[in-house]
C-alpha cells in the first residue's frame, strides 16, 4: 500500500481529508474534462476541415485563414466530380466486389462455423488448427503468390480477381464457432428428434438465434472490403476496373490539381463506410471486439 | 442411428465444401508457392531454376533492403507504442465521462478508424499542405515563419505518417481499453479512494496492473498490423519518388512488379513472413510473461 495510506490514523481524519480531497478533484477533475473534450475537437477538426472544404469554391479554398464555414456554399466540385470522372464506376465497383465479398465471407463462414462447432467429422480438428494458424499469415507477404494464382486464372483486372483473394477470413468462423457453440444443446436435440436436417437446423435455429452476429460481421466485413487498398491496388491497372479507394488517389484530374475536388472524391469514397457506421453503431464497436476477441 | 450418423458426415463436408475450396485456393496454395517460388530464380509469371539460398543473400547484400526492413521497423516504433499509450490515455479520459459527452468524444475519436486509407492520405495532405495548410499554422512557430513541405521532407516523413496514422486507427485501440476499464470493478476504486489514494496512485496501482491483459493484446495487434505497412507509405510518397521512405512491403512489390524478380519478392516475402510470426510471438509471450509477475 502506498505512504498515504499509511499515514491515516483516525476515522475523522479520513472523513475530513477524504472531503477536502474530493473538492481538490472535482476541479481537477473538471481540467481533465475541459481537457478531454478540446482534445475530441481537435481530433474531429480534420474530419470537419476536409468536409467543408469540399463546399467551398476553389478561390475561397486557397484564401488564408482559417474560414469554418463557406462564404458561398457550392456544389460545384461534386457536381465536377460526378459528372467529370469515373467516380460513379469505381462506385459500381467497389459495391460490387465488397457486396460479393461480404455475402461469400458470411455465408462460407456460417456454414464452416456450424460444421466446426456442431458436428462430428474426419478432419474437424485439423481444420480448426488450421483456421487458427492462418492468422499467423500476414496477407500482404501472399501478395505477390496471389497475383500469379490470379493471373493463371486470366483474373487480373477483373472483379474476380479483386474477390477471391479477399475471401480469406478466419476470424468470421471463429467468431460463428464460438456463438454456435454457446447455443444449448436442447434446441438441436429436440430438433433432431422432430426430423430436422442439418441444413434446417443452421437456417431455423443457429442463424436465427445469431441474426445480430451475423449483421456485426456482415457489416465489418463490408467495411474492410470496401476500404481494403493494397490488394485492388495491385490487381487491377485500368481505370475501369478499379475500385474507389484505388481510382481517387491513381486517377489524376486531367483538369489540374483543385483541392476541393479532390477532397469531394474522398468525401463520396467515405460516405458509404459512413452511413453505415452512423446507423449501426453499435454492431459495429460489437464485431470489431469479437475480431479482437473480446466477446462483448 | 448409422444412417444418420452417415448424414451427418455428408452433411458436415457440404458445409465446410466452400470454406476448404476457397482456403485451399486463394490461402494455402499461395503460401506454399510463395515458399517454393523463394527458393528459384523466377521472373513474375513463368518458371524459374531452383537456386537454393541465393535470393536470400541477395537480399542482404541489398541495401535498398535494408532500407526498407529499417523503415518498416522505425515506423512501428513510432506508431505501436503511442498509439498504444494515447488510446489508454483517451479511454481512461472518455471512461470517466457520461451521457452525451462520453459518445460524442467516443465517436470524434473513432470515427477516423472506420474510413479508407484513401481518404486519410486525402484530408491529412490537405491539412500538411506546403501553401494552404492549416496545419502549417501549427508547423510556422518552430521554423521561424517558413512554410514545411512536410512529406517531401525526409527526416519529417515517417513521423508524419506515424502521426496521422495514429490520428487514423486510434479509436480501435480506444474501444478495446474502454471495453477492459469497464471490467473493472468501480468497488475497487472507492476502496481504495476511502483509503486516500490519488488518481495518480490509482493508475499506477489499480488501473495499470487491470488493463495490462488488454494493453498486451493492443500492442500485439497493433504490432502485426503495422509491420505490415504499405498504405500510407507508398500514397504520402507517391509525389516524392525517392527509394528512401521505401518499406517491407513495398520493395516486395517493387522487386515483383516493377523488376520481375518474382523468386527475389518470395524471399522477401518470406523474410517480412517470418518477421511477423517471430516478433508477434515473441512479443505476446514476453508481455504475457510481465503481467504475471
Amino acid at each position: 500500500m502506498s505512504a498515504t495510506a499509511q499515514s491515516v490514523d483516525s476515522p475523522a481524519a479520513v472523513g475530513a481529508r477524504g472531503l477536502s480531497r474530493l473538492r481538490h478533484l472535482d476541479l481537477i477533475g473538471l481540467v481533465i474534462t475541459v481537457a478531454t473534450l478540446a482534445l475530441a475537437v481537435v481530433w474531429a477538426f480534420p474530419l470537419y476541415w476536409g468536409l467543408v472544404t469540399t463546399f467551398k469554391p476553389e478561390y475561397e479554398i486557397v484564401r488564408p485563414g482559417v474560414q469554418l464555414w463557406p462564404e458561398h456554399f457550392t456544389f460545384e466540385n461534386y457536381i465536377h466530380v460526378l459528372l467529370r470522372t469515373k467516380i460513379g464506376l469505381w462506385y459500381l465497383n467497389s459495391l460490387i466486389t465488397s457486396g460479393a465479398v461480404t455475402v461469400i465471407v458470411v455465408v462460407m463462414a456460417a456454414a464452416a462455423g456450424y460444421a466446426i462447432s456442431q458436428l462430428e467429422f474426419h478432419g474437424r480438428r485439423f481444420f480448426w488448427w488450421m483456421i487458427l494458424a492462418s492468422f499467423m499469415v500476414p496477407i500482404p507477404s501472399v501478395t505477390v503468390n496471389h497475383f500469379i494464382l490470379m493471373s493463371q486464372f486470366h483474373w487480373i483486372n477483373s472483379l474476380p480477381g479483386v474477390i477471391a483473394p479477399q475471401l480469406i477470413a478466419p476470424v468470421t468462423v471463429i467468431i460463428y464457432k464460438q456463438f454456435f457453440d454457446s447455443v444449448p444443446r436442447d434446441f438441436r436435440e429436440a430438433a433432431v428428434i422432430d426430423g430436422a436436417s442439418e441444413l434446417q437446423l443452421l437456417f431455423r435455429i443457429y442463424l436465427p438465434m445469431n441474426w445480430g452476429i451475423t449483421t456485426a460481421v456482415a457489416i465489418i466485413t463490408f467495411i474492410g472490403a470496401w476500404n481494403l487498398f493494397l490488394w485492388p491496388f495491385v490487381a487491377v491497372n485500368t481505370e475501369d476496373k478499379m475500385n474507389i479507394t484505388v481510382g481517387i488517389t491513381q486517377v489524376h484530374d486531367a483538369f489540374g490539381v483543385s483541392y476541393g475536388r479532390d477532397l469531394a472524391t474522398a468525401m463520396l469514397a467515405a460516405l458509404p463506410v459512413a452511413i453505415v457506421y452512423l446507423i449501426f453503431q453499435r454492431r459495429v464497436t460489437q464485431a470489431i471486439m469479437l475480431s479482437a476477441g473480446i466477446k462483448g | 442411428m448409422v444412417k444418420s450418423r452417415r448424414n451427418e458426415i455428408v452433411a458436415a463436408y457440404a458445409l465446410m465444401a466452400p470454406f476448404i475450396v476457397v482456403y485451399g485456393v486463394v490461402f494455402v496454395y499461395p503460401s506454399v508457392k510463395m515458399f517454393e517460388l523463394g527458393f528459384t530464380d523466377a521472373p513474375l509469371i513463368g518458371a524459374g531454376a531452383w537456386v537454393g539460398f541465393k535470393n536470400f543473400w541477395r537480399l542482404q547484400s541489398d541495401r535498398l533492403f535494408w532500407t526498407a526492413v529499417w523503415n518498416t521497423l522505425y515506423f512501428v516504433l513510432l506508431s505501436v507504442v503511442p498509439s498504444t499509450l494515447a488510446g489508454l490515455a483517451i479511454a481512461i479520459a472518455i471512461n470517466r465521462l457520461k451521457g452525451w459527452m462520453q459518445s460524442a468524444t467516443l465517436a470524434a475519436f473513432f470515427l477516423p478508424y472506420i474510413l479508407p486509407v484513401s481518404v486519410v492520405y486525402r484530408i491529412w495532405s490537405w491539412m500538411f499542405d506546403k501553401d494552404f495548410g492549416v496545419a502549417q499554422y501549427a508547423i510556422v512557430p518552430f521554423t521561424g515563419g517558413e512554410h514545411v513541405s512536410v512529406f517531401r521532407t525526409l527526416p519529417l516523413f515517417m513521423p508524419a505518417v506515424a502521426f496521422v496514422t495514429v490520428w487514423w486507427l486510434i479509436g480501435f485501440n480506444v474501444l478495446l481499453f474502454i471495453a477492459g476499464l469497464r471490467n473493472i470493478s468501480s468497488e475497487i476504486y472507492e476502496a481504495s479512494a476511502l483509503d486516500g489514494a490519488g488518481r495518480w496512485t490509482q493508475f499506477r496501482r489499480i488501473t495499470w496492473p487491470l488493463i495490462w491483459p488488454v494493453t498486451a493484446l493492443v500492442l500485439t495487434i497493433q504490432l502485426i498490423l503495422q509491420l505490415k505497412i504499405f498504405d500510407q507509405v507508398y500514397l504520402f510518397a507517391a509525389n516524392v519518388r525517392t527509394d528512401a521512405t521505401m518499406v517491407m512491403v513495398q520493395y516486395i512489390l517493387k522487386q515483383g512488379f516493377q523488376m520481375n524478380r518474382g523468386g527475389l519478392a518470395a524471399a522477401a516475402s518470406m523474410v517480412l513472413f517470418v518477421l511477423i510470426v517471430v516478433l508477434s510471438v515473441l512479443q505476446f509471450q514476453m508481455l504475457r510473461a510481465r503481467g504475471q509477475r
